[in-house]
């Protein structure tokens, strides 16, 4: 395990009908990573993390998630366990009536029981900085409430990989600075997409360029 | 859409979903299958009394009956024209059955009990702990999952709805009887269909995601108090006895 990447993806190629997106991409997510990627509008950066979860498919290539391989959706049911991925609309996410309920909603699936849950919705909440907030109706939060409400929601599940697609888009100084904060304290290895160059430099160790479908490293 | 009824600290409010659900189904059906006028008009009370219990706002209830009655009143002016048999009164060519009137009045008086008795038993529960309430009572999976997503995704796209049409009025888009606005409108409900569709494939990605596996957990779990139990037996006994008057041959 110690010497297998988290995540590795071997010649991956992916089209969209009458556009090729990906072709023969290749990357690996080491334990401990703190890795960014950027890239035009279109160039498949969320494809490529739909891809890491299984969402979609590939339609070459290999994709290698804690030193196994992952064909079929039952493979990619442990991944989802333990990957976290933050969806760039967290009004995908939000989905339950009350905040408390839709930060619950992961961790009950995970089987966990009732107070455990309350437990899990209560530290959550208070590590994004929305303390007293699990009553609050998801649909009337403002829209950096909602990013973080989403944020709290994947960090509930207490996953070991985290997969953030355009976190602080959209967000005010004070939110970003939030969720950058948030990143921080977390030990969590990470793959941030985002245009953000602040965000870049402050959260990230490497950063890659995705261009004409493969990922191109920036810094040194 | 919005749950405008599901919040509350009532004791209607916070009697076990179970219970409601339980009681609601059964109401229905005898309400439904009853024929006789007693019967119905005892019928309305019921959910009178528990809508009071749950002190909702009148005004919204009235709204929404008022939904229900627009339907029921196109019936009033077809079935009471259209039934043959013991002619009220004769204008020409209409002919108003005294059969179809008494059919309508029971049509009416039905749909408003079992309008009420819904809003009184299922409105005041939220949607999640319904969906749980109804996985306890051994329901299809399938039948819940449908509930679930309907109202889900019916809440999406009334928002995706409201958000297209805003867009066409802030580049003074107004309706009129012309092409324009009728091309318009195809417009909207074709791309409205194409984002909706768009839309609740992302929250259900986003959903297996967190490990959804096609099982809903509820945050706060039933338990059945002694209120519970005697608000259940006072229900049932409520219907019991309407069914009795119905089908019991007592009088």
């Amino acid at each position: 395990m110690g010497r297998d990447p988290l995540i590795r993806l071997r010649g991956i190629e992916f089209s969209y009908p009458g556009r090729e997106v990906l072709k023969g991409l290749d990357f690996a997510l080491w334990r401990g990573d703190r890795v960014g990627i950027t890239g035009p509008n279109g160039s498949g950066k969320t494809t490529l993390l739909h891809i890491m979860m299984g969402l979609l498919k590939p339609q070459a290539g290999e994709v290698e998630v804690f030193g196994q391989q992952r064909r079929q959706e039952s493979d990619f049911k442990e991944v989802r366990r333990k990957v976290g991925l933050l969806f760039q609309d967290p009004d995908d996410q939000l989905f339950c009536p009350t905040v408390a309920e839709d930060v619950a909603f992961g961790p009950l699936n995970l089987g966990k029981k009732h107070p455990e849950a309350w437990k899990i919705v209560r530290e959550t909440l208070r590590a994004v900085g929305l303390e007293g907030f699990e009553g609050r109706l998801t649909h009337t939060l403002s829209g950096g409430e909602k990013r973080l409400a989403s944020l709290a929601s994947v960090l509930a599940m207490g996953p070991e990989v985290l997969l953030l697609d355009e976190p602080t888009a959209g967000l005010d100084e004070e939110t970003t600075e939030r969720v950058l904060r948030v990143l921080a304290e977390s030990d969590l290895t990470y793959l941030i997409v985002t245009h953000d160059k602040e965000v870049l430099s402050r959260a990230t160790d490497v950063v890659y360029r995705l261009n004409a479908g493969r990922l191109h490293r920036l810094n040194p | 859409m919005d749950e405008v009824f599901a919040e509350g600290l009532s004791p209607i409010h916070r009697l076990d979903p179970r219970v409601k659900v339980v009681i609601a189904a059964a109401f229905s059906v005898v309400v439904a299958l009853a024929e006789d006028f007693a019967v119905l008009l005892l019928a309305i009370p019921f959910p009178l009394v528990l809508i009071a219990l749950a002190r909702l706002n009148p005004k919204a209830v009235l709204k929404r009956l008022l939904v229900v009655n627009t339907f029921v009143l196109f019936l009033w002016f077809l079935i009471p024209l259209g039934f043959r048999g013991g002619e009220l009164l004769s204008l020409g060519v209409l002919n108003l059955s005294k059969e179809g009137v008494i059919w309508c009045l029971r049509i009416t008086l039905k749909s408003n009990a079992i309008v009420l008795g819904s809003i009184a038993l299922l409105s005041t529960t939220p949607i999640f702990s319904l969906v749980h309430a109804m996985r306890h009572l051994r329901m299809p999976d399938k039948l819940v999952h449908l509930l679930f997503f309907c109202f889900r995704y019916v809440h999406v796209i009334e928002r995706e709805y409201g958000r297209l049409l805003k867009a066409m009025k802030v580049r003074a888009f107004e309706p009129r009887s012309d092409l324009h606005t009728y091309r318009s409108y195809a417009y909207l409900v074709g791309t409205l269909l194409l984002k909706s569709s768009d839309r609740s494939r992302r929250v259900y990605q986003a959903m297996i995601c967190r490990g959804f596996e096609g099982k809903y957990w509820v945050l706060d779990h039933f338990s059945l108090r002694r209120g519970d139990v005697v608000a259940f037996s006072l229900m049932a006994a409520w219907v019991l006895w309407l069914g009795v008057l119905q089908w019991g041959g007592i009088r």
